[in-house]
């Protein structure tokens, strides 16, 4: 990615920068806080967006993400989103509307899905929290990720790691034996670009992959 | 979000001593569990309690259908509840409710207890862009009536306050005489549920009849005869993930072709979930056809009030006891 016009007072060289770490950087140094906080909302840290009142100490949670044990120093407010995109930097659950309407920040609690918007990251200790990032067997895709490239099951892409989260646990669930039985039991998962069916054609297509299309 | 303690208690007990004023919007304290309604609540800076004392692990989560009934622990997820095997054959009308409750995500996070005390879903006490909510601000008016009402209550409001009941599965559970176990340190006791929760006259704030410090700890109902066939009719705007627009919890004991016993509840049209025992009675001895059912069934708007866009739910809730007595008459 280039850099932009208006950072000229920084100079990075390493080419393994992160799209994500350079807009962070930029809107830093552009002074630009509020033009980064438009952009990108989720860049802003947590303490930073929740700014006023005085901050109470923060809590040691350890957080079990994808097999590994974290530790962190998390504000009481943190959700787990917030803890999984802003302290793990496990950026593949998004956060749409952090009010548990969107289902973008799906993921897997003890193997159900649940909306990491709605918990607060000190409350799930203990918790076995699998993400997008820790659904794939090293290169090996999830059959649903497969399915979700062959059918071209999105469009933007940023409803898509949670679309699959759910998905996963829909075919779990066993409630993927028809398209009225998915589209209702994937009503927690907007897309706005309508991709819908396109994403109950690949959760179909993992099911009989799985052999888990009993209906509901 | 208002800053806040986060407390962690090790067992119920502790998380009892801090006094939470579960219920309450103006209260220092609140307890939190699911925290599915709380989390949302908070992020709107809806609450602002100083506290959150969690009660995550520490509630019994246990469903036990035998031949006293039916209990579980408040901690009993909505997901948990509406997959019993017990639950769905015998109190069918519990685990309808569930399912047309919410998404799947948050059935799976949200406790029992949680449920029966989620805060209305009013766009005006939600958004605290609005100065008037007696609900969330005390005497400061009521911007819904007058103002955009289609979703609110016509049965049990007052000039203070038309929010409705936003709860699905406490419509059921009304219906079935369910009732909830309270405790607070060192006490305990029994409310049936639709004593639990407060109509809102001058007070909106206070929703149940929680006292300070007390929780919800399980949740009971006695065997009954109609439950077995018994159906939940939501009538919503969206075929799912929506909230009642009007709905109707119907259990029957049938004898033969006529009603033995009916037992009827409604949600979204009541500041509380509402019984019907008019057409309760109207219904007994009565057989399943439109002409018997429709002029019972009027009874149930004995006093609604509309306030403009609701007046429509006078005659849906009608319609909908109808249909849902006829569903559940035609089960076998």
């Amino acid at each position: 990615m280039e850099m932009s016009a208006n950072s000229k007072s920084l100079t990075i060289t390493s080419s393994d920068l992160t799209r994500r770490e350079l807009l962070t950087v930029t809107a830093v140094t552009t002074g630009g806080a509020l033009i980064g906080g438009q952009l990108m909302p989720g860049v802003i840290s947590p303490a930073t967006a929740q700014s006023a009142g005085a901050a109470t100490a923060p809590l040691n949670v350890v957080l079990r993400v994808n097999g590994t044990e974290h530790r962190l120093a998390l504000d009481a407010r943190t959700t787990l989103l917030d803890a999984l995109r802003e302290h793990l930097h496990l950026t593949g659950s998004k956060k749409g509307c952090g009010l548990g309407q969107c289902g973008a920040c799906t993921v897997l609690m003890d193997g159900k899905r649940v909306k990491s918007c709605l918990s607060l990251a000190a409350l799930v200790e203990g918790r076995e929290i699998t993400t997008i990032e820790g659904l794939a067997q090293g290169e090996q895709l999830h059959p649903l990720q497969t399915a979700f490239i062959e059918r071209d099951a999105f469009q933007c892409g940023y409803c898509t790691s949670g679309q699959i989260m759910a998905g996963v646990s829909c075919i779990a669930e066993c409630h993927a034996g028809s398209p009225q039985d998915i589209r209702d039991w994937m009503s927690g998962n907007l897309c706005r670009c309508g991709a819908y069916d396109h994403i109950v054609a690949a959760i179909q297509d993992a099911a009989r992959a799985t052999g888990s299309v009993r209906g509901g | 979000m208002h800053p806040f303690i986060l407390d962690r208690p090790r067992d119920l007990s502790a998380a009892l001593a801090f006094r939470a004023q579960a219920g309450r919007n103006d209260a220092p304290a609140e307890y939190i569990a699911g925290g599915t309604d709380m989390v949302q609540l908070l992020q709107e800076n809806v609450r602002r309690p100083e506290r959150l004392v969690s009660l995550a692990g520490l509630l019994d989560n246990r469903i036990e259908v035998g031949s006293q009934g039916l209990r579980f622990g408040a901690a009993a997820t909505m997901a948990e509840v509406a997959a019993h095997a017990g639950v769905i054959e015998q109190f069918p009308v519990i685990s309808e409710a569930l399912l047309n409750s919410a998404s799947p995500q948050v059935r799976n996070q949200a406790t029992m207890g949680g449920n029966l005390l989620q805060r209305s879903r009013c766009p005006y006490f939600r958004d605290v862009g609005y100065s008037a909510c007696n609900k969330r601000e005390p005497g400061s008016g009521c911007a819904a009536i007058g103002g955009e009402n289609r979703w609110h209550a016509v049965l049990g409001t007052s000039e203070n306050c038309i929010a409705a009941n936003a709860s699905d599965v406490a419509v059921a559970l009304v219906a079935l005489d369910a009732a909830v176990e309270v405790r607070a340190a060192g006490t305990q006791r029994t409310v049936p549920l639709i004593d639990f929760y407060r109509l809102p006259g001058a007070t909106p704030h206070i929703e149940t009849v929680l006292e300070p410090g007390e929780v919800i700890a399980a949740i009971t109902m006695p065997v009954n005869p109609a439950a077995r066939r018994s159906h939940y009719l939501k009538v919503r705007d969206r075929a799912s993930f929506e909230f009642a627009v009007v709905s109707a919890a119907v259990a029957l004991e049938m004898d033969g072709t006529r009603i033995r016993q009916a037992r009827i509840a409604l949600g979204g049209v009541g500041t509380k979930p509402w019984r019907v025992p008019r057409v309760e009675a109207a219904l007994a001895g009565a057989n399943l056809d439109l002409a018997t059912l429709r002029p019972a069934a009027a009874l149930a708007a004995e006093g609604a009030q509309g306030r403009g866009h609701n007046d429509f739910k006078i005659e849906l809730m009608q319609r909908a006891i109808v249909r849902a007595v006829q569903t559940a008459g035609g089960r076998a």
